[in-house]
């Protein structure tokens, strides 16, 4: 993985240092909170409901093992023992005080992480398939070029004061685990007809209160071409997106009042300008960075030892079926840790789990780990013949919950628990569901399928693109959560139909219960998926099962 | 015709910790909802309200929150201020772990 060079090194040793002298002035009080909430926000510290959280990037969701470690130290230092990993590759820290910030960056610093630009109107950490580097069905590595993407927007001098902030996805594969489609920009690795690499780059997408999936802007921008290319796309809408109404300043906004078409012709034009300035620099950083990313030297050998234990142990068994992914090298899997352990916080870890599976990860997956937007960890590459051995440990520690995939496998933002923007609580409502699905003992029946959970409009959780949605509002005082179904956030990507009026927080989960019970009667066999009976069968017998006293009177 | 006042106290978060902090009727900060000052009267809340915004090395955000007279004090009237004076749900931590730990 990316290693910092002198420069990285330096730049981010002097950002760390502005920042604790900002932090001294604000405290003795020569700036005042508007002057000091821009730099904060540059630097990822948010002021939340009951304290400040510091909001730290983990570029592409790669980490390697110190990293992890430092990850642990922080939550054990300076917060409450644990952190939050979120919906985009960060982990969030609900506790800081602003006095011990700057020592958080620095300890940061020594593992080559940061927390620039994971807030303000900036071009915010750039995510990828949590799945790069190791998947089957792989094209090329994304992260390489995710990298390059980061060094090229952190401090951007035309992008750091924009209209609204500016989000970037990547991936290489042909599955979608990026949610490509939900992103300002995303870029998709593909191959032209002579079988040379080159970048599809989709536009427009985003969730939030206007959702919209993205669009494809260009089929084939050239290796050498995409840098310029993006940076055409987002300084034409930096011009171009309003600033009269920030809920109308994203650039599927823009995309969606001028066309698809206008926005291609305008991104010519600045690219035609723009191209000539790159002078190849960036293409010799980007073969630079490229040798970082090198696979590592995957052993060979049976796998015996899994085979054994996957005859003998139902427990491990089951763990295997949803937890493991297809590896592109023989003999080996993608394992995802779950972080979602029915009744727990979504994507909370304590530091003794993050040092264990920092542990685990040098011990047994060459080093390297994985944060999905999912909220779960990876260790993306591993010798099936050590799973026994990994599961084993990861038993130990609380952490081999068999649930990917699954119904309690649930994305939900941090809500009215912590989140200051937040409308309704969305933690207790992903704890009670997996709780009532695990007490019903149906999970494993039910099968795939998404619950994402937001606590405001702002859709952190990615509801509009769960096959159940929920969305958490204010209404006259009161929580009341709005479901959506139908809902994709692969490459099919679709935004989810409302059922109706929502529901009352002691009434939602039993709503969620009557969905899937009606889906459980409605599938056409157990091979059927929720989403795929829903697409079948449409909104109308779910919503019979939702709201049955309203179909009463319409009868 | 404008909507009748209803009672407020001023809060804010503290520069420091981060936590949420009430306006006193002695004009000091507390931790605790109820031994905040209860403001009946909107032209005295707009001044309290300044008073606060005047002390930037201790509070940041200040704005005025309902809230009613209960036995032990204001209380809050929405389900917001009723978490900002406790806690998050999901962990004892925040004011309810403070008030644990007495």
């Amino acid at each position: 993985m990316y290693k910092y060079n002198d420069f990285d090194t330096a730049f981010l040793a002097e950002r760390n240092r502005q920042f604790r002298a900002q932090v001294e002035r604000r405290i003795d009080g020569a700036l005042t909170e508007d002057e000091f909430k821009p730099l904060r926000l540059m630097n990822g510290l948010y002021l939340q409901l009951h304290a400040y959280m510091l909001r730290v990037a983990i570029p592409y969701g790669t980490l390697n093992p110190d990293q992890m470690r430092a990850l642990a130290l922080l939550a054990q230092k300076w917060d409450k023992g644990y952190g939050h990993f979120t919906t985009r590759q960060n982990i969030q820290y609900n506790w800081p005080k602003l006095k011990d910030v700057p020592d958080m960056l620095d300890a940061l610093a020594e593992v080559n992480l940061h927390a620039i630009q994971t807030s303000g109107n900036t071009i915010r950490n750039v995510t990828a398939d949590h799945f790069a580097g190791a998947a089957a069905d792989e094209i090329e590595d994304p992260r390489p070029i995710a990298e390059l993407i980061r060094q090229w927007s952190t401090d951007h001098p035309e992008f750091q004061f924009m209209g609204r902030k500016f989000k970037i996805a990547v991936s290489g594969a042909a599955n979608d685990r990026a949610v490509l489609k939900a992103h300002d920009l995303a870029v998709k690795i593909v191959r032209n007809d002579a079988g040379e690499i080159g970048y599809q780059v989709l536009v427009g997408g985003g969730l939030g209160r206007t959702p919209m999936i993205g669009k494809v802007l260009n089929d084939y921008v050239a290796a050498d071409d995409l840098l310029p290319y993006i940076e055409s796309v987002i300084s034409v809408w930096n011009q171009l997106g309003r600033r009269d109404n920030k809920y109308k300043a994203r650039i599927k906004i823009t995309v969606h009042e001028l066309g698809l078409d206008k926005i291609r012709e305008l991104t010519e034009e600045r690219f035609a300008q723009v191209r000539p300035t790159f002078g190849g620099a960036d293409q010799a950083l980007f073969e630079d960075i490229k040798r970082h990313f090198a696979a590592p030297d995957f052993r060979e050998g049976g796998t015996e030892a899994y085979d054994a234990a996957y005859e003998s142990d139902p427990v491990f068994r089951a763990w295997a079926d949803t937890n493991l992914a297809a590896h592109k090298a023989p003999g080996h899997a993608i394992a995802t840790i779950s972080i979602k352990k029915h009744g727990a916080t979504p994507g909370d870890a304590t530091a003794e789990q993050m040092r264990e599976m920092a542990d685990i990860a040098e011990a047994y997956a060459y080093g390297e780990l994985r944060i999905s937007h999912e909220q779960n960890v990876i260790l993306p590459h591993v010798h099936k013949n050590d799973l026994p051995a990994i599961h084993a440990r990861l038993k130990a520690a609380d952490l081999a919950t068999a649930n990917i995939g699954l119904i309690s496998d649930i994305i939900a933002c941090p809500g009215m628990d912590y989140c200051a923007l937040a409308t309704a609580r969305s933690i207790p409502v992903a704890q009670e569901i997996a709780t009532r699905f695990e007490d019903l003992k149906l999970e494993h029946d039910v099968g795939h399928l998404q619950i994402k959970i937001s606590g405001c409009i702002n859709a952190c959780g990615h509801h509009h693109v769960g096959h159940i949605g929920i969305l958490g509002l204010d209404r006259a005082g009161v929580e009341n959560y709005q479901i959506t179904l139908g809902g994709d956030a692969t490459e099919t990507a679709a935004v989810g139909t409302r059922t109706g009026p929502g529901f009352a927080y002691d009434e939602i989960v039993p709503a969620i219960e009557r969905i899937i019970t009606a889906y459980l009667e409605l599938r056409e066999s157990e091979e059927e998926t929720f989403l795929q009976t829903y697409r079948r069968v449409g909104m109308d017998p779910f919503k019979a099962a939702l709201y049955p006293a309203a179909e009463k009177k319409v009868a | 015709m404008p909507r009748a006042f209803t009672p407020k106290v001023v809060t804010a978060n503290d520069l420091l910790e981060g936590d949420v902090i009430y306006l006193t009727a002695a004009g000091g900060w507390t931790r605790e909802l109820s031994e905040a000052e209860l403001i009946v009267d909107e032209a005295e809340a707009q001044l309290r309200l300044l008073d606060a915004q005047s002390q930037p090395k201790i509070a940041v955000g200040a704005y005025l929150a309902d809230a009613k007279a209960g036995e032990q004090g204001p209380e809050p009237t929405h389900f917001r201020e009723e978490f900002r004076r406790t806690g998050p749900s999901n962990y004892r931590h925040g004011k309810q772990e403070a008030a644990a730990n007495v």
